[in-house]
């Protein structure tokens, strides 16, 4: 099926991440939570030693020369990161914590000066809290309300219900690329179309789809994206918000203080262009200094090869978890819909006690509501578990898993 | 944490958890939830005498916290509000005959919680009651 994932040599993969040396429990570390954080490779932990070890300073204020580099490096991660997501100019690249922040800083800025009573946010039910908390916020703030589109029986978005719930009276519209429960892909494309037909702003929650995929703002057509490092290889605390350059220049500031001003007098201050007036107080260097290192790494496996892979991988184990005695999955059935991510319930055993019987057997998975629970209520589930890849993840993995379920079915007598 | 603590009788509470329900005219009930995992447990008690006359227990999660609850109210059946007070960790533990490990304790010890919670809500109503008869 996927041609191109032969050429990638995963044992010489996991040879560039330390951690998956270690053993849980006596056992041999599987990580399937990539959906919660991604691991690191040496490379970017070098490229972040190397930058306090011999680079150190802060970035855009000091004329001497390791402030002169460590604001060169800073600015070429941003570099680093337009060209990944296809951004049509650097400055439409804001460094953030993470892809919360990015939307929070949306709702907080852009959303604070536009939204008003009477207007419609729309979301869809497959949301992370991230992407409906700022939003609730902001739509208590102004009086605005917020609908949320469907999904079908098989994990889609029901186009009947984009077509209805965008309509002249929505001002924004946020949607995630990929869910982070069901795996679902989201076609952003066609719902950014809606969004703009009725001249709304239109955002996209990528956290789930820049790491494994392919991913073009341009092609998207988006006003924001947000996503985070962590989940892509990077370290935690550095994410990205990406605007179209008007949309940005329109916004007001986000925080305020140091490093985003133009002038400060005493009773008044002027801000610097973009991305700058979005950047207040000392930036985390190291950060975007890793997340462009976890960038290249990643671009020299290549992002097709990254998604064809976890395609394969995620094929595999939907065929072989639907053998499994008791099983419920959830998400779409075709695999070429969805990223690397399997929810999934075993017979009645709760969702904590299965993730303690594979954290026996070395394997980490995620139990709970996944930051969904609009969705978990949507599904009425209390919660399932989760399984995530990511591209230093095998089928052998995957078996170990699959016994470790059988297992667990045969503990609980299912 | 090992698979042990999967133990016959864990799960036997866990599908058939006893004094499950509502208790008719309880004189106190209590409730509370484990955020991280979404456990929630909520007790319904009567008392007589200075004893735990009847209770009830409802709410859903993991097998652990499930049957220790459930096992908790047949161990506090009876006893009275001090035995109750004294309950401690080491008796929850050893009423379940499993040591869930540091990451599950919270769930083996949600029920106790809420029967404490329930025991000093139904303490603190009878010192209001008695203050305002002096008043």
């Amino acid at each position: 099926m996927v041609e191109n994932a032969a050429t990638i040599n995963i044992s010489k993969i996991r040879e560039d991440f330390p951690i998956l040396k270690r053993s849980v429990n006596g056992k041999p570390l599987v990580y399937f939570d990539n959906a919660a954080t991604s691991q690191k490779p040496n490379y970017v932990l070098d490229a972040m030693d190397e930058y306090y070890r011999n680079k150190n300073a802060n970035i855009h204020r000091g004329v001497h020369k390791l402030a002169e580099e460590a604001t060169i490096a800073y600015e070429e991660a941003r570099e680093q990161v337009s060209k990944f997501v296809g951004a049509r100019h650097t400055e439409e690249i804001v460094f953030v914590r993470n892809a919360t922040e990015g939307l929070n800083l949306i709702a907080m800025t852009w959303g604070r000066v536009n939204i008003r009573k009477g207007d419609k946010i729309v979301l869809t039910i497959m949301e992370h809290h991230s992407n409906i908390v700022p939003w609730q916020v902001l739509a208590k703030e102004t009086g605005a309300s917020i609908e949320f589109i469907e999904i079908d029986a098989d994990g889609g978005l029901r186009e009947d219900e984009v077509k209805e719930k965008i309509d002249t009276t929505t001002k924004l519209v946020s949607v995630t690329h990929a869910s982070n429960v069901l795996g679902t892909i989201n076609a952003v494309d066609q719902i950014g179309r809606e969004a703009h037909r009725v001249g709304a702003i239109y955002v996209v929650d990528a956290a789930q789809s820049v790491p494994h995929m392919p991913v073009n703002v341009r092609e998207i057509d988006c006003d924001f994206l947000v996503f985070s490092g962590h989940k892509m290889l990077g370290p935690t605390g550095i994410g990205v918000l990406s605007g179209k350059k008007q949309v940005l220049e329109d916004t007001p500031p986000f925080l305020s203080g140091g490093e985003m001003i133009r002038e400060v007098h005493t009773h008044e201050a002027t801000w610097k262009d973009i991305p700058y007036k979005f950047e207040a107080g000392t930036p985390n260097a190291a950060g975007a200094i890793g997340l462009s290192a976890a960038i290249e790494y990643l671009k020299k496996i290549g992002m097709k090869q990254v998604h064809d892979y976890e395609r394969e991988l995620t094929a595999y184990a939907l065929e072989k978890i639907s053998k499994v005695r008791g099983i419920t999955t959830y998400g779409p059935k075709d695999p070429t819909r969805r990223v690397g991510v399997i929810a999934f319930n075993l017979g009645d055993i709760h969702a904590h006690d299965l993730a303690s019987i594979l954290d026996e057997e070395g394997i980490a998975i995620r139990s709970g509501h996944h930051c969904a629970q609009p969705l978990m209520e949507y599904l009425d589930v209390p919660a399932t578990s989760r399984a995530s890849f990511y591209i230093y993840n095998t089928k052998e993995e995957v078996d170990i898993f699959i016994s470790a379920l059988e297992k667990a079915g045969k503990l609980f007598k299912l | 944490m090992s698979s042990d603590i999967y133990k016959d009788i864990i799960l036997d509470y866990y599908r058939h958890p006893r004094n499950f329900g509502d208790l008719p005219d309880p004189d106190v009930r209590s409730k509370d939830s484990n955020p991280l995992c979404g456990d929630v447990i909520e007790m319904q008690i009567r008392v007589r005498d200075g004893k735990i006359d009847d209770l009830r227990f409802k709410g859903r999660g993991c097998a652990i916290s499930q049957a220790s609850a459930s096992m908790l109210t047949e161990l506090a059946k009876g006893k009275t509000l001090d035995e109750i007070k004294a309950l401690g960790k080491e008796d929850v533990l050893s009423m379940l005959g499993i040591d869930p490990g540091p990451t599950r304790i919270k769930c083996a010890l949600l029920g106790l919680k809420v029967i404490k919670l329930g025991v000093y809500g139904y303490l603190g109503q009878a010192v209001t009651d008695e203050v305002k008869q002096l008043v």
